[in-house]
């Protein structure tokens, strides 16, 4: 019988049956969603990979930390789908590496902000949320009105490309000069009119 | 749904039998233990501190068939509910059936309540207090952001509790409105591109004189002559504006301020504005009721040909009080 005395006593046998113990919960729960149709490809055709300018906005959204207040995951549940619309799938994230859906609500979730409001409106806001929004506790991020850095989105690009994003040469060619002369501002609104927007609700 | 979802069908096989076997392992471990025997006063063998040993006691049984019954809840589980690859469960449930399941509930529940103020005129709905009190939590979630919990608007978001209306105030602009969102373009320098900036200044000064602001008199004279050129065409000659093309510059009211730097800003680089649409998004009933919320904050206009109900506008065109 396999008593712990044995176990004990062999550390080649603990370590054995320690990982083989350890590793059924994610070869279960993990490893399958890799080979998923629904999370591994784009739930619809307007499902696309981020642009520069999009992709640029998106790594100013994890600089500043938004993902500690915003989540973009909104759940099946009717509460949520009143307030944000139509609940995500996982199509949808399939270029997001990593995907931002956050665990913690301060503020609304993000995942369909896209086009909810207007560019204007994003300016302000972040800028000084109390301008539009006096009863908001959200930080202002007045230092986003600078240049955007350009120098290293191609790299970026490359390596979301070895990771299954489907840039092709000359958009990674041209990236640099696409967001030239943009201000980090621009880029995180351009990220966020984008997100949620290829799925709506109809009613 | 799930049966097509894996890649292969090997997937399905690799999810049953690991499942399987990593249950039915815990089994046989758990029967395994049940099968020492306890000798008063074994111990491992093990010594610590000198003294320090452990007895080598089985588990104790209450806690041994507390681990057989979460095997039998486990097995219970996955036959009722999706877990074992592509098998659904017994029950049929999903995270999305469920939600279907919500929504149809709270439709059937609600779905009156909206339709009998979606047969109703937008200033008779306006007039009733239930539908101002569902009206007005639909403003605090979807129109807040931007128009203000109030409904007063900031600095280029309009208010909505005035009588001035950009796009018109009676309940059909307004539907039109809230349903397919607005867009407005003032273009920089209006029609004139070559305005330098001392005439821009003047301009500034011509505006401002037309709400009753104050105004140097010799750049407003020079400004008056440049608007009949550079503004009239969208702002009207005597900048009265024109509903729905250009806003009315001779009152009080000012979406972007009317400090003369803020007009010079204005009139140098124009100004994009955007109400996004939310008729899809919100649906008829949802907008109807909207629109007779913001129609019955004060400044709502009555239709030009009346409806039967003559009494509701009056009493909604009342300003609101609250606000």
């Amino acid at each position: 019988m396999l008593t712990h005395d044995k176990i004990e006593r062999n550390v080649g046998l603990l370590i054995v049956l320690t990982v083989l113990t350890v590793s059924v919960g994610g070869l279960l729960e993990i490893v399958p969603l890799f080979f998923q149709k629904s999370t591994t490809t784009p739930a619809n055709e307007l499902v696309k990979p981020y642009d520069p300018l999009q992709l640029s906005g998106r790594d100013i959204y994890i600089r500043e930390g938004c993902y500690n207040c915003h989540s973009q995951m909104i759940r099946p549940f009717r509460a949520e789908t009143e307030r944000y619309g139509h609940y995500s799938v996982a199509g949808e994230f399939v270029y997001d590496h990593p995907f931002q859906w956050g665990s913690k609500r301060t503020g609304p979730d993000l995942a369909r902000v896209g086009g909810r409001y207007s560019d204007q409106w994003h300016h302000t806001h972040l800028l000084n949320p109390r301008d539009v929004v006096p009863e908001s506790n959200m930080p202002a991020y007045d230092w986003l009105e600078r240049p955007l850095k350009t120098g290293d989105i191609e790299a970026k690009m490359k390596a979301l490309r070895v990771v299954g994003v489907p840039y092709t040469d000359e958009e990674i060619a041209g990236a640099a000069k696409s967001i030239e002369g943009k201000t980090e501002l621009d880029a995180m609104i351009a990220y966020l009119q984008n997100l949620g927007t290829a799925i709506k609700q109809v009613r | 749904m799930i049966m097509s979802d894996f890649v292969s069908g090997f997937w399905n096989i690799y999810v049953f039998g690991i499942t399987l076997v990593s249950i039915l392992g815990c089994g046989v471990f758990l029967w395994l233990q049940g099968t020492a025997k306890h000798v008063e006063g074994q111990t491992t063998g093990h010594v610590w501190d000198e003294t320090l040993e452990e007895y080598s006691n089985p588990l104790p049984n209450w806690w041994r068939w507390l681990f057989y019954l979460t095997i039998l809840f486990s097995l219970f589980y996955l036959a009722m509910y999706p877990g074992l690859g592509s098998f659904e469960g017994q029950y049929k449930w999903s995270s999305t059936g469920q939600y279907d399941k919500e929504v149809q509930k709270a439709d059937s529940q609600y779905g009156p309540i909206y339709q009998k103020f979606l047969k109703q005129d937008v200033p008779v709905v306006a007039a009733s207090g239930e539908a101002k009190e569902m009206g007005q939590r639909l403003f605090v979630t979807y129109c807040a952001q931007c128009h203000g919990s109030d409904a007063g608007g900031v600095k280029g978001f309009p208010n909505l509790t005035d009588k001035d209306w950009l796009y018109g105030g009676t309940p059909e602009k307004i539907k039109e409105s809230i349903t397919n969102g607005r867009n407005a373009m003032m273009p920089a320098k209006g029609v004139k591109p070559d305005l330098s900036a001392d005439e821009i200044k003047d301009l500034a000064n011509y505006v401002r004189s037309l709400s009753g602001l104050a105004a140097d008199s010799i750049r407003t004279q020079r400004g008056k002559e440049l608007f009949a050129v550079a503004c009239a065409a969208c702002h009207g000659p005597e900048g009265k504006g024109n509903e729905g093309v250009a806003p009315n510059l001779a009152d009080k009211v000012w979406l972007y301020g009317s400090s003369e730097a803020t007009i010079i800003e204005t009139t140098t680089n124009g100004r994009v504005n955007r109400m996004p649409a939310f008729g899809e998004f919100l649906g008829e009933a949802k907008v109807h009721l909207l629109a007779a919320y913001v129609y019955g904050l004060g400044g709502g206009v009555v239709p030009a040909a009346p409806v039967a109900t003559m009494e509701a506008p009056a009493a909604a065109a009342a300003p609101a009080g609250a606000q």
